[in-house]
């Protein structure tokens, strides 16, 4: 990557973390247009278990995802708080259903790291590599590739 | 053509409206290189129009004017005041000829000679005068033109064009009109003057009259001579409507005035007399509506707004109920009016009168009849009940097949009808009303019905039901089977409804648009379909109930009626064998359970009270838990409409509703927990990813704020499987949808032939089906051949192995080109399927394109090309130009050469899109360059744009310099000019700047072949 434009070679390297059972994963920042509380969700009979529902989002209709049915990860227990991040995919958008959200972390590419070949596949689908933090490692999700991932 | 000629004359109003504001500055300054450019291009566009509607008289005026308007424009020649004349004098000709037409829908008698001739000199430079001598370059005009004009105008006229007395008097009241104003006003003159200049035109007169004298009075000092004269000069005889209104204005303010004189008193009693007379006759002529062309995507803008605007309005609204009475009641109230209003008037904007969908009918009724020997009259009401658009475009297809299946297969022949005891002409009646909320289209003809025993037979052969069903079928239902996918297109080919759509396809476009189709025939006596669709599609009435915990919404329009039913008691659902029945007025009543339907659990009812409470708990966090309780029961108490008092009571779950439904004529009830208000809802399409999900039509927002999933009747209905057959269809569709959302469905005709492989053919291709006998068969110079229309048609067996036998009869596909068709002989004629056309393996047999899968079958995609070809025939060796599909084109692309029109002409876009369409190209047509730039840039991809070259703000050959700039990503796309203003420079620049070919704007042929060629090379 080039250096000449600093101001947005920084911005971009920018990622807002979240936590799905425990695991740190990164969105690019730009991506995320919204971070909401936990939301009435409205059941859709028959879709894929890994679609919530869908709620309003200030008049728009917004499909909400269950991440962590997306990562074949446990179901969150009963009364157990999340919390959602919003994405336009296709110029529809997304609820991403998560369990919390953590701070916005501006990262040097230099930690970057292509993902490891031991890696999970359903993992290694919608990720595009993981940095290294200090305590621990943080995951960089490709939410275009998470959201297609999902089977009708 | 009448449609197109009224909207020529629309768009040339329009543009002579313009014009007029703009012709003053001409005086000013005469040089303009823009207004120059701007009378040229309208001028151009009528001269090119008119060689499409026949319109001689009016294409010669422009023609020439165009002559000379070009050299002004490039500048060869001065423009001296006497060419302004020149040029005045052209387009109220224009105007005048446009009027005529307008008014009696053809051109006025006479010619244009004078006029004609004036422009010829003006082209050599020089000025020919009206008494047929040329004015010497010494005699400057210095007097200013308009004035000259003035002045010249009666006796030039007569000079000019004797014959023309119409313009003649016009002109003539037009001068004189104004003259006593700037003089004095002595108030009695114009009407004596006018009977001497025009005593035959006492319409015309009147109206000038009284526009002369209303303003006189009512400015009370003598008025100024500059606003009429200058009205005069923009508009001279093409407001006679408005001058009239404006008469009609002035004359009750003159009441007002303190101190009219006596002789304007006088005046003003005569007045009015003659104004009143001829109202009427005034109004008689078709008025020019004030229109105002709005981009139709301003308009689905304006629509979504409205509709969020409704939205809002509702969640209001609850909110009210909820409050009881508050200080926002009143204007709540208010605003509700408003918006409902508001919700009417934008819905106006998008209707059109349905009889622009049926306009063609009359003409393929009339061709039907010739062909097939019969006498048909088709009668139409309603023509001018109006339906949204989009609707409208949604059921211009299914309409016209029905109203061609009615004369074909309903309609006997004269003989036939005689015989029966009906008169000899069969009646197809087209009925469009208004329906409580709803557009019913009525096709009813008076023919030989369906014919129950056929249809039997064929269900049986298709393995639809078995024989012990098909016997305990009612009528009613055995009349549906003719809605099953490929049930009636196959069974009744013939050479006219051959190639049609079948009634399948008819009733999903009509479902698609939330509407139903029943059918009730007799035999004998005749069927009758009638259509039922919404009047919008954008906000429509549901239905709100419960299932298994969750909302849903059901559109209002399938509803029929709603019963409740308790576990006990008289009203109760009873099962057989574990499928639950309901008897609705002794007759038996299939029902589905929707939470059963849903994969909700049955558990899941009996704790619908928690679940509301939940859901409203985390909407609003702060009211405690036996509030919460409280505000629910409120809440549904208010929006509980049907529900009886027993809501309120512990064993309310105990009570089921049944939403009493009809698709199709298939009547079933829903069981639902619980129903709820009607609500307004404005449909929403679903997330691309839920698109499989058959039994929901969309989603949106209630009133309260929360999302409802909206429920597809014909989905459930199919989901029950009693419509089978359009299930495998809406499967396939709903699987399409996520595989490849960007390809187009084909029509495929399938056909067997010799090996057991089936073969498909594109149906555009097709001209006709046919059956030929044997005994019909002739052969010439060793070529089968059969007489068809009137002309010898060679007949090629698809392969070997097909012969026609004696006595036998053999499926003909036959392929046409202007007046020559070719047939091929098939062994059978199968279906007609809307597929992808995925074609898949590259064929190394010749004839063939590859193979596909059709109907979850390995099927033979036909070269049409190959056969034309070896037709051994030169007839066919211009086909190669078909460029509907290539033998190159394989693979997933699109079949179709996608093709960008450009032109700012809105008449030229629209006459010549279904043209392009219909000889196989995918149109897009786009107002301006810079729209098709934006495209170029968003990465459309198109493999050949068609640009007009006289447009406004950017012309053709700025747009191809830019198109064609070397890192366009356009740039290696061929270009084709089009213009009827093809003078060797012009072709020269256009080459230069890029384009590919220079074509004539109104030569159609010209236009396919140079697309067909340029397409080709490239």
């Amino acid at each position: 990557m080039a250096d000449e434009d600093e101001d947005i070679h920084i911005r971009s390297d920018d990622f807002l973390t979240i936590n799905v059972a425990n695991q740190m994963f990164g969105i690019p920042v730009l991506q995320v247009q919204d971070v909401l509380r936990e939301q009435p969700v409205t059941k859709i009979p028959l879709a894929s278990p890994e679609v919530a529902g869908s709620l309003n989002l200030r008049g728009r209709i917004v499909t909400a995802i269950d991440v962590r049915r997306c990562l074949s990860m446990p179901d969150r227990d009963e009364g157990q708080n999340s919390m959602s991040v919003v994405v336009e995919h296709n110029e529809e958008l997304f609820s991403l259903i998560i369990d919390n959200v953590g701070e916005v972390l501006s990262l040097q590419k230099t930690d970057f790291e292509k993902n490891p070949g031991t890696l999970d596949p359903a993992w290694k689908d919608i990720s595009t590599g993981i940095f290294q933090l200090e305590k621990n490692l943080l995951i960089i999700m490709d939410v275009s590739k998470l959201l297609e991932s999902i089977k009708v | 053509m009448d449609d197109l000629i009224v909207e020529f004359i629309t768009e040339t109003n329009e543009s002579l409206e313009e014009l007029d504001v703009d012709l003053v500055n001409l005086e000013k300054n005469p040089n303009d290189a823009d207004l120059l450019g701007k009378i040229f291009r309208l001028v151009h566009t009528i001269k090119g129009t008119c060689g499409f509607l026949s319109l001689p008289r009016l294409e010669k005026v422009a023609h020439h004017a165009e002559n000379v308007l070009g050299k002004f424009r490039d500048g060869v020649l001065d423009v001296i005041p006497d060419y302004v004349t020149l040029i005045f004098e052209s387009i109220d000709q224009i105007k005048y000829i446009v009027g005529e037409i307008e008014e009696t829908g053809s051109e006025p008698e006479g010619d244009d000679a004078g006029l004609i001739a004036k422009l010829d000199a003006a082209h050599e430079g020089k000025v020919l005068l009206d008494d047929g001598t040329y004015k010497g370059d010494a005699d400057a005009p210095s007097a200013a033109p308009a004035e000259k004009k003035t002045a010249d105008a009666p006796k030039q006229e007569r000079n000019v064009a004797p014959g023309d007395a119409t313009e003649d008097e016009l002109e003539a009241a037009f001068a004189n009109a104004p003259g006593p104003d700037g003089i004095a006003p002595p108030s009695d003159e114009p009407p004596k003057q006018e009977r001497n200049v025009a005593p035959g035109d006492a319409t015309e007169d009147e109206l000038e009259a009284a526009f002369a004298n209303a303003p006189g009075p009512d400015g009370i000092a003598p008025p100024s001579d500059e606003p009429p004269k200058q009205e005069r000069n923009v508009a001279p005889g093409d407001a006679t409507e408005d001058e009239l209104e404006a008469a009609f204005a002035n004359t009750p303010g003159m009441d007002g005035i303190a101190n009219p004189s006596d002789t304007l008193s006088a005046q003003k009693k005569e007045k009015p007399k003659p104004a009143a007379d001829e109202k009427p006759a005034v109004k008689t002529k078709p008025k020019t509506t004030q229109t105002l062309r709005v981009n139709v995507d301003v308009l689905e803008d304006l629509m979504t707004m409205v509709s969020e605007l409704v939205l809002t309005r509702n969640q209001l609204l609850q909110i009210l109920r909820a409050q009881g009475e508050t200080e926002f009641s009143a204007p709540l109230q208010r605003l509700g009016h408003v918006v409902s209003e508001l919700q009417e008037g934008v819905m106006k904007t998008r209707m059109q009168p349905v009889g622009n969908a049926w306009s063609k009918l009359p003409r393929i009724i009339r061709d039907l009849s010739i062909d097939l020997d019969k006498k048909i009259e088709l009668v139409m009401t309603g023509n001018e009940t109006e339906l949204d658009r989009q609707v409208l475009e949604m059921i211009k297809d299914p309409l016209t097949h029905m109203v061609r299946n009615s004369g074909d297969h309903g309609i006997e022949i004269p003989a036939e009808r005689v015989a029966a005891g009906k008169p000899e002409t069969g009646t197809i009646r087209l009925d469009a009303f208004h329906e409580g909320g709803h557009i019913i289209i009525r096709i009813a003809d008076d023919g030989k019905g369906l014919s129950v025993d056929k249809i039997k037979e064929k269900i049986f052969q298709n393995g639809l039901a078995t024989q012990e069903e098909i016997d305990e079928m009612p009528m009613q239902q055995i009349h549906q089977f003719i809605f099953a996918a490929g049930f009636s297109t196959a069974a009744a080919v013939t050479s006219v409804s051959g190639r049609g759509v079948g009634m399948d396809v008819v009733r999903t476009n009509i479902e698609k648009i939330g509407g139903a189709i029943e059918l009730k025939s007799e035999e004998g006596k005749g069927s009758t379909f009638t259509i039922k669709i919404p009047l919008t599609l954008a906000i429509v009435s549901a239905l709100v109930v419960e299932a298994g915990g969750e909302r849903f919404a059901i559109p209002q329009l399938a509803v029929r009626e709603l019963v409740m039913v308790s576990e006990h008691g008289d009203n109760r659902v009873e099962y057989i064998k574990g499928s639950p029945v309901f008897r609705l007025r002794d007759r038996l009543l299939p029902l589905v359970s929707l939470s059963n339907l849903l994969g909700l659990s049955e558990e899941k009812v009996l704790q619908q009270k928690e679940v509301i409470d939940e859901i409203k708990a985390k909407s609003d966090v702060e009211t405690d838990v036996e509030q919460t309780a409280e505000t629910t029961k409120e809440a549904e108490a208010d929006s509980q409409e049907i529900e009886t008092k027993s809501s309120d009571t512990a064993h309310s779950s105990k009570n089921l509703y049944l939403v009493i439904t009809e698709v199709s004529g298939y009547e079933f009830g829903i069981i639902v927990n619980r129903v709820f208000d009607t609500e307004e809802i404005v449909v929403k399409p679903v997330a691309e990813m839920l698109k499989g999900l058959t039994l929901f039509s969309g989603n949106t927002i209630l009133g309260d704020g929360s999302v409802i999933m909206i429920l597809d009747p014909n989905g459930i209905a199919n989901a029950t499987g009693n419509i089978a057959s359009t299930e495998d269809l809406n499967a396939m569709q709903g699987q399409d949808a996520h595989t490849s959302t960007s390809q187009k469905k084909t029509s495929l005709l399938l056909f067997s032939t010799g090996d057991k492989t089936p073969k498909a053919v594109p149906l555009a291709l097709v001209a006709r089906l046919e059956n030929i006998k044997a005994a019909d068969v002739e052969y010439s110079s060793g070529q089968m051949t059969v007489q068809y229309r009137g002309a010898l048609m060679p007949l090629i067996p698809f392969d070997s192995s097909i012969t026609i036998e004696e006595g036998e009869d053999k499926p003909v596909l036959v392929f046409a080109d202007k007046d020559q068709s070719l047939g091929i002989i098939v062994e059978e004629i199968v279906d007609i399927m809307e597929e992808h056309l995925d074609i898949q393996l590259s064929a190394q047999t010749s004839g063939l394109l590859g193979s596909a899968i059709i109907n979850g079958v390995a099927t033979d995609i036909v070269d049409i090309n190959h056969f034309l070809r070896n037709a051994n025939h030169d007839w066919f060796k211009d086909h190669d130009d078909t460029p509907y599909m290539s033998s190159t084109d394989g693979g997933n692309e699109s079949d179709k050469k996608r093709l960008l029109l450009v032109d700012d002409s809105a008449f030229f876009r629209n006459m010549l899109t279904p043209l392009l369409s219909m000889a196989g190209y995918d149109v897009t047509s786009l107002e301006a360059p810079s729209e098709a730039l934006k495209m170029c840039e968003d990465g459309v991809i198109f493999d050949v744009i068609v640009s007009d070259i006289e447009m406004p703000d950017m012309n053709g050959f700025e747009f191809a310099q830019e198109v064609k700039r070397g890192d366009g990503k356009w740039a290696n796309t061929p270009m084709i000019a089009l213009s009827s203003h093809a003078t060797p420079q012009d072709i020269e620049r256009g080459t230069k700047v890029g384009f590919t070919d220079y074509v004539a704007k109104f030569d159609k042929d010209t236009l396919l072949a140079a697309l067909s060629q340029t397409l080709q090379s490239n």
